[in-house]
C-alpha cells in the first residue's frame, strides 16, 4: 500500500482493488503458534485432524516474523505479560489479534483471587475479536476466525477513510 | 516398618532433639529440631532397615496464629515400602532451616519454591533465588497476611 | 568493559517457542553445536493456585485441578477427590470406582497419544501428531457424551461421579478399543521402530535408577530406567487389585537402560495396557449408585494427610492441612513435571542442542503442573 493508502477517490474501480487485496488477506491468515495453557490443546486440535485450519489457507508459523495473526490461547501471567508485548510488536503490520477462552479474555476463573494472572490480554495489546469458551469448542475458534474474516473483507485500503 | 518402630530409633539415637510423635495425621508425622534435620534426613537415608530413598514432597505451611512457620517433609522408601513425615518448626520472623540438599537432590527446587512463596530462607542453599514469581515481584505471596499490590509494572495486579 | 568469554555463546530458548511443551524458558550455554549448560525458568503459568485453594470451598476447588494438568483432567480430579475423601472417611460405590478406573485409563491413553504426538512434531516427523490427534478425537467424543467437555471435565468429584454413564457408552467404547491396537501397531510400524528415529534417541539422556530417586522422577520415566514402581500395583487404590495388567520396565532394547528411547516406548507400552484395563472394567459393570451421599456444605474434620495417585507423567501428590472449617487451611500440589524437569541441567551437559529438544520431549513434562 504505502504511498497509495488513504488517497484515493471512492469510485468504482478502486473499491474493486480493496476488495481483491481484502479477499486475499483474509484468506491467508497464517497464524503463530502462541499457546500457553489449556486453550492451547483446543487450538492444536482446531489446527489438526478433524476440524482443520488448512481450509481456511491458515498454517501455523513457529515466529512472529511470519505470521499475521496471534491467536493467544491461554493464561497470561504478569512474568508472561512482557514477552506478548514484545511478539507483538515483532509482528509485521498489517497484524490482528485474537483473544481465545476466558483467560485471554478477562482473567477466567482466575479472574478473583490469583495475584499473578493479567486480568485480559486486552491491557497490553489491541484484540480484533474475543472467542469465550473454557476452553472453545473448535467450532467455537473456527467462528471467531469466521468473524475476523468478515472483519478484514469491510477494510478500506486504499481509499479514503 | 511401623510409623512408631521408626519414631523409636530416632528417639534412641537423637534424643533430645526429636519432639513429638503425632499418630493421627496420615502417614504420622514426627517434629524434629531444625538445627537437626539435616542429620536426621542423612540418617533416615541411609540407615539399614529405614533406607528412605525418596523425598516425595518438601512444602511450606504459615502458622500464623502460632506465630510461626513449619517445613513438612514427606518421605518414602522404595525398598521398605514405608512412608514418614517430618515437620520442622521454626520462628515466623526470622525463618531459617538448613538444607537438606545434600541429602536428596530433588530438594533443591522445592526449597527455592519455598523461599519463593513463603520467605523461608534455607542455610546452605546452592542458589536460592526466586524460581515461580518474577525476579523483582516484592514480598512473599503464600504467607496469609499477605495483600495484594495494586501495580505491577504499568497494568493493574 | 563486560568481561565476555568469547568461546561461549548464551541463546535463550524463550517462553515462546514450538518445541518447549508450553512456556518455559531455558537458558543454554554453547560451545558451537554442543551445549555445556541449560538452566530452566518457570513461572510463565504461575496462576497461584495454591492460594485459590485457600479461598474457595473444597468441591469449587474441584474445576482448578483440572487445569492443573489439562491433559490428564480426570487424573488430576480423582488425585483430589481421593484426598478428601480420605480425610472424610467415606466409603465410595462401586460402580463409582469402576467408572473412575475407566475415566482415568482413557485419559490416560489420550494424554499419552499428545506426547506421542507432539514429541514426534518436535523430533521434524508431522505426520504421527496428526494420528494421535485423530485417535484422541474418538475419546474425546466419549468424554463429550458423558460430562459435556473435550478437555476439562470436572467430572470426578468428592463422593463418586456426577452424573451417571450415559446410553451407548459402553458400545461405543467397545468399538473404539477393538479399533485402537491396530493402529499402535501402525505407529510402531511408522515411527518407533524407524531407524532414524532410533539413531536420535538411544544412548541419548541416560537416567540411572539412582539419579532416578535422587531427582524425584516418577511415572514412566522411572519405569524405564528399570525400577518397577507403579502406584497402581504397589498401594492399589479403586479396584485396581482386581485387575489383570503388566508394569513394562525398560530394558535398553535399543540402547542402554533408561535413554531416551526406552521413555518414549514405555508410554507405547502403557496405552496396550490401559486398553486391557478398560475392556475388563466394562465387562465388571453393575448396577448400583455412581455416588455416595455427602453433605452439601462439607466440613471435614481437623487434620493433615498426604494422598498420592499414578498419573500419566508420574505421581501426583495432594498434602492437605484442614482446619476443620468449609475452606482448606494449606493445600500442596506434588506435581510429577517440577521434580521430572529438576534433571534436565544434569542430563544437558555435552549434547547437541537437537538433542535438547528430544530429552524435553521425552520427559514429557507439562508446564500447568510445575507452576500451578
Amino acid at each position: 500500500m504505502g504511498i497509495l493508502e488513504d488517497r484515493l477517490p471512492d469510485n468504482i474501480l478502486f473499491t474493486t482493488v480493496d476488495k481483491f487485496l481484502n479477499w486475499s488477506k483474509k484468506n491467508s491468515l497464517w497464524y503463530m503458534l502462541f499457546a500457553t495453557a489449556c486453550c492451547g490443546i483446543e487450538l492444536m486440535q482446531t489446527g489438526a485432524s478433524r476440524y482443520d485450519l488448512d481450509r481456511f489457507g491458515s498454517v501455523f508459523r513457529a515466529t512472529p516474523r511470519q505470521s499475521d495473526l496471534m491467536i493467544v490461547a491461554g493464561t497470561i501471567t504478569h512474568k508472561m505479560a512482557d514477552r506478548v508485548k514484545r511478539l507483538y510488536d515483532q509482528m509485521p503490520s498489517p497484524k490482528y489479534v485474537i483473544a481465545m477462552g476466558s483467560c485471554a479474555n478477562t482473567g477466567g476463573p482466575f479472574y478473583k483471587d490469583s495475584y499473578s494472572v493479567l486480568k485480559g490480554v486486552d491491557k497490553i495489546i489491541p484484540v480484533d475479536v474475543y472467542v469465550p469458551g473454557c476452553p472453545p469448542k473448535p467450532e467455537a475458534l473456527i467462528e471467531g476466525i469466521i468473524k475476523l474474516q468478515q472483519k478484514i473483507m469491510q477494510e478500506k485500503n486504499l481509499v479514503k477513510k | 516398618m511401623e510409623p512408631k518402630g521408626i519414631y523409636d530409633i530416632l528417639s534412641k539415637t537423637f534424643s533430645s532433639k526429636i519432639k513429638q510423635f503425632l499418630e493421627n495425621t496420615f502417614p504420622p508425622t514426627i517434629i524434629v529440631e531444625s538445627s537437626a534435620i539435616v542429620d536426621v534426613c542423612k540418617f533416615l537415608k541411609n540407615e539399614e532397615g529405614l533406607n528412605f530413598t525418596s523425598l516425595m514432597c518438601l512444602s511450606g505451611v504459615d502458622l500464623k496464629d502460632q506465630g510461626k512457620m513449619a517445613v513438612v517433609y514427606h518421605l518414602f522408601s522404595i525398598t521398605h515400602r514405608h512412608k514418614i513425615a517430618l515437620k520442622v518448626e521454626i520462628d515466623r520472623n526470622e525463618p531459617h532451616v538448613p538444607t537438606v540438599e545434600g541429602v536428596w537432590a530433588t530438594a533443591n527446587w522445592y526449597e527455592r519454591e519455598a523461599y519463593d512463596l513463603f520467605g523461608i530462607i534455607f542455610d546452605g542453599h546452592s542458589d536460592l533465588r526466586r524460581i515461580l514469581m518474577p525476579d523483582d515481584w516484592e514480598g512473599y505471596p503464600m504467607r496469609k497476611d499477605y495483600v495484594y499490590p495494586k501495580k505491577y509494572h504499568t497494568w493493574d495486579v | 568493559m563486560v568481561n565476555v568469554d568469547e568461546r561461549f555463546m548464551e541463546v535463550s530458548m524463550g517462553p515462546q517457542h514450538p518445541s518447549t511443551h508450553g512456556v518455559l524458558r531455558l537458558l543454554v550455554r554453547t560451545d558451537g553445536e554442543v551445549l555445556t549448560a541449560a538452566r530452566p525458568y518457570i513461572g510463565y503459568l504461575h496462576r497461584a493456585l495454591e492460594k485459590i485453594a485457600e479461598r474457595v470451598t473444597y468441591p469449587q476447588f474441584t474445576p482448578f485441578t483440572d487445569r492443573l494438568d489439562y491433559l490428564a483432567s480426570m487424573n488430576c480430579n480423582l488425585a483430589y477427590a481421593m484426598t478428601v475423601e480420605k480425610l472424610l472417611n467415606i466409603e465410595i460405590p462401586r460402580r463409582a470406582q469402576i467408572i473412575r478406573v475407566i475415566m482415568a485409563e482413557l485419559n490416560r491413553i489420550s494424554s499419552h497419544l499428545i506426547a506421542f504426538g507432539s514429541f514426534s512434531s518436535d523430533m521434524g516427523a508431522f505426520t504421527p501428531f496428526l494420528f494421535g490427534i485423530r485417535e484422541r478425537e474418538f475419546i474425546n467424543d466419549l468424554f463429550e457424551m458423558t460430562c459435556g467437555s473435550r478437555l476439562t471435565y470436572n467430572y470426578i468429584r468428592i463422593g463418586g461421579v456426577s452424573k451417571d454413564l450415559p446410553e451407548g457408552f459402553i458400545d461405543k467404547a467397545k468399538e473404539f478399543l477393538d479399533y485402537f491396537p491396530g493402529k499402535l501397531k501402525e505407529y510402531n510400524e511408522l515411527l518407533s521402530y524407524n531407524a532414524i528415529f532410533i539413531k536420535r534417541l538411544a544412548n541419548i539422556a541416560v537416567i540411572t535408577p539412582e539419579d532416578a530417586l535422587d531427582y524425584g522422577v516418577t511415572g514412566p520415566n522411572l519405569r524405564a530406567s528399570g525400577i518397577k514402581w507403579d502406584l497402581r500395583r504397589e498401594e492399589p487404590y479403586l479396584i485396581y487389585n482386581e485387575l489383570d495388567f503388566d508394569i513394562p520396565i525398560g530394558r535398553g532394547e535399543m540402547g542402554t537402560i533408561g535413554d531416551a528411547w526406552d521413555r518414549y516406548m514405555m508410554r507405547i507400552y502403557e496405552m496396550e495396557q490401559s486398553t486391557k484395563i478398560v475392556k475388563q472394567c466394562l465387562d465388571m459393570l453393575a448396577p448400583g449408585d455412581y455416588t455416595a451421599k455427602v453433605p452439601k456444605v462439607l466440613k471435614p474434620p481437623a487434620g493433615e494427610v498426604y494422598v498420592r495417585a499414578e498419573n500419566p507423567r508420574g505421581e501426583l501428590g495432594f498434602y492437605l492441612i484442614s482446619d476443620g472449617s468449609t475452606k482448606p487451611y494449606r493445600l500442596k500440589i506434588r506435581a510429577p513435571s517440577f521434580a521430572n524437569l529438576s534433571i534436565l541441567p544434569k542430563l544437558a551437559k555435552g549434547v547437541m542442542i537437537a538433542d535438547l529438544i528430544a530429552i524435553i520431549g521425552s520427559l514429557d513434562i507439562i508446564l500447568p503442573e510445575i507452576d500451578r
